[in-house]
């Protein structure tokens, strides 16, 4: 029997980020393999807060270590204490945000564990956890499963529902920050430029308007109203994103964000099996493009075959006729 | 500066769809498409080359450039490649990808470090076939070494590099003592992402957009250039496989193709039939 710890990820300024609610139900849903119960580990500076909000989830613990030197987040800083303490349990997971991809794998090597990242689903199978995970650009589902005492994985969060309040209150226990390696004398954080927004980010957004190479300098100018009335978040291609119309944190996804919205824009997007891998999973897909022959098209469930310049805008007004 | 750069090739990513499955469902089968070098590890060697030459004489190396693949025998088709667009050296270690996984290329990659001693290890931040995204992160725990991952900025400076990683809501930006490793992402290859100690003090030096191509004589002469083979049991560390893949998938395809023929249907489409506004 073995137990399973969730890395929970604390925004900039301390505040539980809702991704963390993924990695939950992921650890949930292997629990029929290990047998145990699941925690969540909390480290941060000034973590308290996050941690008392997690405590109505179900974990038998909410375990909490609170330290200074976890103000800003480093792999190297924050990779000894998640390992020190993910030593007593059997599955290590946390939600693949960049966050995420970018600790778990050094915790993984930290404690010899094997790591399946990204994972789309997890089943229990001849009493062990199989891992389902999205490969070559998500044309292929691979099942597989990890043979180290510790297993560590990262969940994608579109394809596990954040895990609801089940009420009850876990107690929170402080636990010691371990020894720092040596790396983390030798990184230093310098700055975090956040893209500020007063929109939803494209994880959690219901609604999703992109954007591509064919938006050129108008990007914003024409995809804000849409995004405006719709109450959606931005995101874009790589092509537009390269080209300097969009920042890089609105790029969708086989190496970007993968989103699954209930509705989804492709604006000017040819449909790149990169940009699919990053898509396909939404509910309703609508694309607005002028070549009728655009890969995107035998993907969307409505195209619009039209100039973007002047659809666009169209599009607005009648959905402000509607309102 | 000696920078250790890992290269993977992959079957050809703009045909990933093309991918199949074997009839017994439990390997992937790639046969028809081309070899590719994983693009990520591309920009890591690009990003390599620009750390290691003076911009304005691009030819004369300042340190060496050394590549390492874990592949069979045609894989060194990639290695000559990356030699000709400017890699000193290049080491094969024999494996195919089914006797891999990220851990494994880990303790492999930590052995040719140790025997190396490179500055700085680039990696690509993933394999587009596996999209495993792992290595990188894991080599450098093992050396316990500091690392920047998703770079798309680096700049030299004394003993150390600036770098600029796009994650989740922004850019982040650290300073890494060497050694460190570096894993790269996409905009890496924009003319302004990467400096040198030497290019950085020229002000309004950029380099080309992309990756730069082998010229013919330099294809001819990188046949010449060291290539190093070993197996991988001498440098796995006694590691055995801990990934095992027990089945293969393709998921299902979405029933996509209609067309609108103006927003007003399609406003009335989205708001009727699927019910989503
Ligand atoms: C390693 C690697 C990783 C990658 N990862 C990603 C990723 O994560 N996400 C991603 O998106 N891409 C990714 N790509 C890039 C991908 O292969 C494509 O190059 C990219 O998605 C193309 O972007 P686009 O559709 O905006 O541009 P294009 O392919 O140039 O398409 C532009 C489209 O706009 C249409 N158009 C032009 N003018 C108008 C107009 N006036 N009105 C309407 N339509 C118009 C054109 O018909 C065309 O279909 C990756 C590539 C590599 C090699
Ligand atoms: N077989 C391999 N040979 C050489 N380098 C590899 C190999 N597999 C992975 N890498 C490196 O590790 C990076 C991340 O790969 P992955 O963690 O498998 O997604 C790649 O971009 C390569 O730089």
């Amino acid at each position: 029997m073995s137990d399973a710890l969730v890395i929970a990820e604390l925004s900039e300024d301390g505040k539980l980020k809702k991704s963390t609610l993924h990695a939950i139900t992921l650890a949930q849903r292997a629990l029929p393999a290990l047998g145990g119960s699941f925690s969540i580990l909390v480290l941060g500076a000034a973590a308290t807060a996050a941690a008392a909000e997690l405590t109505g989830f179900g974990a038998a613990k909410v375990l909490v270590c609170d330290d200074a030197a976890f103000a800003k987040y480093t792999a190297e800083q924050f990779a000894p204490t998640v390992a020190a303490v993910g030593k007593g349990f059997g599955l290590l997971v946390a939600t693949a945000t960049t966050f995420g991809k970018d600790l778990l794998p050094r915790v993984a090597a930290k404690l010899d564990a094997a790591y399946a990242g990204d994972c789309a689903g997890v089943a229990v199978e001849g009493g062990k956890v199989v891992y389902k995970r999205p490969m070559f650009a998500g044309n292929v589902f691979g099942y597989c499963t990890l043979s180290t005492p510790i297993q560590v994985v990262t969940a994608r969060q579109s394809e596990f529902d954040a895990a609801a309040p089940s009420g009850g209150a876990s107690p929170v226990e402080s636990v010691a920050k371990a020894a720092p390696s040596a790396a983390a004398a030798r990184v230093e954080f310098v700055s975090l430029e956040a893209v500020k927004s007063a929109r939803p980010e494209l994880g959690d957004a219901s609604v999703i308007v992109s954007g591509g190479r064919a938006l050129k300098e108008k990007f914003m100018e024409v995809l804000e109203p849409l995004a405006d009335a719709l109450g959606a978040a931005l995101g874009a291609s790589r092509a537009a994103v390269d080209a300097g119309y969009a920042p890089g944190d609105f790029q969708v996804g086989q190496t970007g964000k993968i989103v699954a919205p209930k509705l989804y824009f492709a604006v000017g997007i040819s449909g790149a099996i990169q940009h699919i891998a990053g898509m396909k999973g939404s509910k309703v897909i609508v694309a607005i493009n002028k070549d009728p022959d655009a890969p995107i098209f035998q993907l969307a469930d409505y195209g619009l075959v039209a100039d973007l310049f002047t659809a666009v805008p169209a599009l607005v007004a009648e959905l402000k006729k509607r309102a | 500066m000696k920078v250790l750069v890992a290269l993977k090739r992959v079957a050809d990513p703009d045909n990933a769809n093309k991918v199949k499955i074997s009839s017994g469902n439990d390997s992937v089968d790639t046969a028809g498409l081309e070899w590719k070098t994983n693009p990520f590890d591309e920009y890591a060697l690009e990003a390599a080359l620009r750390l290691t030459e003076n911009g304005k004489t691009p030819k004369k190396r300042e340190g060496e450039v050394v590549v390492v693949t874990l592949a069979p025998k045609e894989g060194e088709t990639m290695l000559r490649a990356a030699l000709a667009t400017g890699a000193d050296r290049a080491i094969r270690i024999e494996a195919t990808d089914a006797d891999l996984d990220g851990r494994l290329v880990a303790y492999a990659l930590k052995s040719i470090v140790d025997a190396e001693k490179p500055d700085l290890v680039l990696l690509g931040k993933q394999a587009v076939d596996g999209d495993s995204n792992q290595v990188g992160q894991r080599l450098a725990e093992l050396l316990d070494w500091p690392m920047a991952t998703f770079a798309a900025t680096i700049k030299e400076e004394d003993g150390a590099l600036l770098v600029g990683r796009e994650v989740d809501g922004g850019v982040s930006t650290l300073r890494v003592k060497l050694p460190a490793v570096v894993t790269v992402d996409l905009r890496i290859v924009a003319p302004t992402s990467v400096y040198s100690k030497l290019t950085a003090a020229e002000a309004g030096f950029k380099h080309g957009d992309g990756v730069r191509f082998a010229p013919l004589p330099a294809i001819m002469a990188a046949k010449k250039k060291p290539l190093d083979v070993k197996a991988l049991a001498d440098v796995a560390a006694g590691n055995q496989l801990a990934t095992k893949y027990v089945k293969f998938e393709r998921p299902a395809q979405r029933a996509g193709g209609a067309k609108v023929k103006d927003v007003a249907e399609l406003v009335e489409k989205l708001a009727s039939v699927s019910k989503v506004i």
